[in-house]
């Protein structure tokens, strides 16, 4: 190849701007290219008929080793229960029928997710296949996600999980203090072929996992038929679960 | 020379703090010979040759890490062309070299290295005991 | 060649002084190593209140260092000779401020030795890497510039010519460092305590009162340990400074105010109302808040009043007034309050524990020490530190 300096200058500063330019629109992106985006509909309704029911937290935690930190200022979470109120912060559901109903929350794998535009080591990515996910060798524990989640669905090692682990599944790792962590919609078992935890271990299947970009899956066919909201939407992240009312 | 003391004993102590490590050599019987390994649990085939394990074998881990986590794809083809899920529980410790007490940390403690993995990946013949005292054992 | 020597000789109270900094540093690195064993789970922050003490106090440190500009920039621009002695003082306090705010960064990371990946992954849409950028910018271009004129002062000659447009440089530095610093909160969606434009003026604003504010205080300071005039005119000059900078703070803190509580949007009204008021029964802030407004409130009628602000007596109580007003404020309160109430609507609680209380001390410790020689070099090289211009 024979190339002029000036040939090569301009060579290379083009391929310098088309790569920013890249870098800056998956910065910025969102699902303009994308061909598969996880997400997951919660039944919320069908959630309710047991009330009592912990299966998809319990069975998530065992298979992620999500330590039991009895206090709460320390509480780590992937997926939990909480109060139409708090899941919905904003929202007035108050004389609504789902008003004491109990919500499933976790993280949202947002289109736009702000918790990766944040990150200052790219600990935290949008995949290819739309999962927010986490890199635990990289995490310094700046907590700069945390602060940046508008759901709260990080949570940080305050302190050495591994004692509040009773019995440890040795396929997945445990964290080590001072990283943070969050649901990862099973990016292990995904690659295996299989359907999240959670989802497999509802008695009631009122989680509904699949791919939101292809019109045929589940569960857009679900989505398309039931009245759903997400959380926060006026934010502009663009929540991947959502909540069949 | 009123310093003579002052500098001799100086020196004495500056030879005695720089000789520390082979002191505490001696001390805890280290040889030149190196730790005898424990053999595999069951013979197979290899994912790399000995001697680039002996020599890279971070390096590999670095690389199967970046590709399972950052990638998603958690197979790995050896140099064997025998294909491996990487995990370094599930299938560096426990289909190939058995213990970590008894494989990883025989080297490492000899060379004085502690590596931060065992701080989140578990160690298989730990995995139902309890994980604190595993902690206090490092 | 570095002139540390200068530093090395003193009078008994000096070491004293050190010594007592030693002892400080040396506990709150005790603890630090306690936090490093056990995790951050040793401070008061919580998985709600995710950011506390270090994070406010880093805020509230860069503003100190951002604030050297007021001193460079009416010297090297205007021609200001008034500040002609003062300006190095400026510099000092700026690498002094700006190595605790990196030392806070460093307490507040759950893997500290990971710390490098922001440099192995640098990530540009992250604020936190074009912060860390711009910190360390800034102390590399305050040491280079400090140090070439206070050798050039030494040895009697004129700074040689390429420091001039590296202090031209470090003016917008100086702007640039806090304004990054405010992009790290104004750009977060669920956080609407912190998601307003006025954040970064706002922070600029009292940074510009807080940081001359300390400087007058350290010029008094210097002249009574030196047995020497103090420098009233620069003084005087600096003071005003401070005036307008305080105005400007407490008008946009009012802006602030009227738009979250006159709007009445629950999410802007409630961090406030936290703040001043209590919220569902939490109310640890509010003695603090309320400190924090009644001082500012004194201070502007002492330094407003030119009667007030031009006697030497008032001064440094007014500056001293400035300083921990805006130290509550921008130092506890901004950041605390900016997680309540959490995103699901709970009211956590946030109270810093003795360690963290401990760590923070200790890093005041580096900071004044790092001052304290700084200074002590200036005062060898000059016996009258601030002789040679009107009104000294």
């Amino acid at each position: 190849m024979n190339l002029s300096r000036k040939a090569f200058l301009r060579v290379s500063c083009f391929s310098l701007l088309g790569a920013a330019m890249r870098k800056t629109a998956a910065a910025f992106g969102s699902t303009f290219s994308r061909k598969v985006q996880w997400g997951m509909a919660v039944d919320i309704r069908k959630c309710a008929r047991r009330p009592e029911c912990t299966a998809c937290i319990d069975v998530c935690d065992q298979a992620h080793n999500v330590p039991r930190v009895p206090d709460k200022r320390h509480e780590v979470r992937w997926i939990w229960k909480d109060t139409p109120e708090h899941a919905f912060e904003g929202e007035d559901f108050r004389y609504s029928s789902i008003a004491k109903l109990p919500v499933m929350l976790m993280c949202n794998h947002c289109d736009d997710p702000p918790c990766v535009r944040v990150c200052p080591t790219q600990a935290t990515w949008k995949r290819e296949d739309g999962i927010v996910a986490m890199d635990w060798h990289r995490c310094i524990g700046c907590r700069y996600c945390m602060a940046a989640c508008p759901y709260e669905s990080r949570s940080f090692n305050w302190v050495d999980p591994r004692p509040y682990i009773k019995t440890a599944n040795p396929e997945f790792p445990t964290r080590t203090k001072g990283v943070v962590e969050k649901c990862t919609f099973c990016v292990e078992r995904i690659s295996q072929g299989r359907e999240p935890a959670c989802v497999e271990a509802c008695p009631e299947k009122a989680l509904i996992f699949g791919n939101v970009m292809d019109a045929n899956s589940e569960i857009r066919r679900m989505l398309s038929s039931r009245d759903h909201v997400t959380r926060k939407p006026e934010l502009g992240t663009g929540p991947n679960v959502f909540y069949l009312l | 020379m009123r310093d003579r003391p002052v500098i001799y004993g100086g020196l004495a102590v500056f030879l005695a703090v720089i000789t520390l490590p082979f002191w505490r050599g001696i001390e805890s019987g280290v040889t030149t010979k190196g730790p005898e390994l424990a053999r595999p649990a069951t013979a197979r085939q290899c994912v790399a040759s000995t001697e680039f394990m002996k020599s890279s074998h971070m390096l590999l881990l670095m690389e199967m890490r970046d590709q399972a986590v950052r990638s998603g794809d958690p197979w790995y083809v050896g140099a064997g062309h025998g294909t491996y899920t990487i995990s370094l529980t599930g299938t560096c410790l426990e289909q190939c070299h058995g213990s970590k007490t008894e494989f990883c940390d025989r080297c490492h403690d000899y060379a004085g290295v502690a590596p931060g993995c065992w701080s989140c990946h578990l160690d298989a013949g730990h995995s139902t005991g309890s994980l604190t005292a595993m902690r206090s054992s490092r | 060649m570095f002139l540390v020597e200068k530093a090395l000789t003193g009078s008994k109270s000096y070491w004293r002084w050190m010594l007592i900094l030693a002892a400080v540093i040396a506990t709150g690195f005790v603890f630090y190593l306690r936090q490093l064993d056990y995790g951050l789970g040793i401070t008061g922050l919580n998985r709600d209140v995710t950011w506390g003490l270090y994070i406010a106090q880093f805020t509230f440190f860069v503003g100190v260092a951002a604030s050297a500009v007021m001193v460079v920039l009416p010297y090297y621009l205007h021609n200001f000779k008034v500040f002609a002695k003062i300006t190095i003082l400026g510099e000092f306090l700026a690498i002094a401020a700006v190595t605790m705010c990196m030392l806070f960064i460093f307490a507040d990371m759950g893997q500290p030795a990971r710390v490098l990946n922001v440099l192995l992954y640098p990530t540009l849409h992250s604020m936190m890497f074009w912060d860390m950028v711009s910190l360390a910018g800034y102390l590399l271009l305050n040491a280079v510039i400090a140090w070439a004129t206070l050798t050039a002062e030494r040895n009697g000659t004129a700074p040689a010519r390429w420091v001039k447009p590296v202090i031209l440089l470090s003016i917008p530095w100086a702007v640039s460092i806090h304004t990054v610093t405010a992009f790290l909160y104004a750009g977060l969606p669920g956080r609407p305590l912190w998601l307003t434009a006025v954040l970064a003026p706002r922070f600029l604003a009292s940074a510009f009162a807080s940081g001359p504010a300390l400087l007058i205080l350290l010029c008094l300071l210097i002249a009574r340990v030196t047995k020497t005039q103090a420098p009233r005119e620069s003084i005087q000059k600096i003071a005003v400074i401070v005036t307008y900078a305080m105005v400007a703070n407490v008008f946009l803190i009012l802006m602030e105010f009227f738009t979250a509580l006159y709007s009445g949007v629950p999410e802007h009204r409630e961090p406030f109302q936290y703040m001043f008021t209590g919220l569902e029964g939490h109310a640890r802030l509010t003695p603090w808040m309320w400190t924090s407004v009644i001082l500012a409130a004194i201070s502007l009628v002492l330094l407003i009043v030119p009667r007030y602000r031009t006697n030497p007596r008032l001064l440094p109580i007014a500056c001293g007034i400035v300083f921990v007003s805006l130290w509550i404020d921008k130092g506890i309160g901004l950041i605390v309050a900016g997680f309540v109430p959490s995103p699901l609507g709970v009211v956590p609680d946030y109270v810093p524990t003795l360690p963290e209380v401990l760590i923070v001390a200790g890093i005041w410790g580096v900071g004044m020490f790092i001052l304290t020689v700084f200074y002590k070099i200036v005062i060898a090289i000059r016996p009258e530190p601030f002789a040679g211009h009107a009104g000294a």
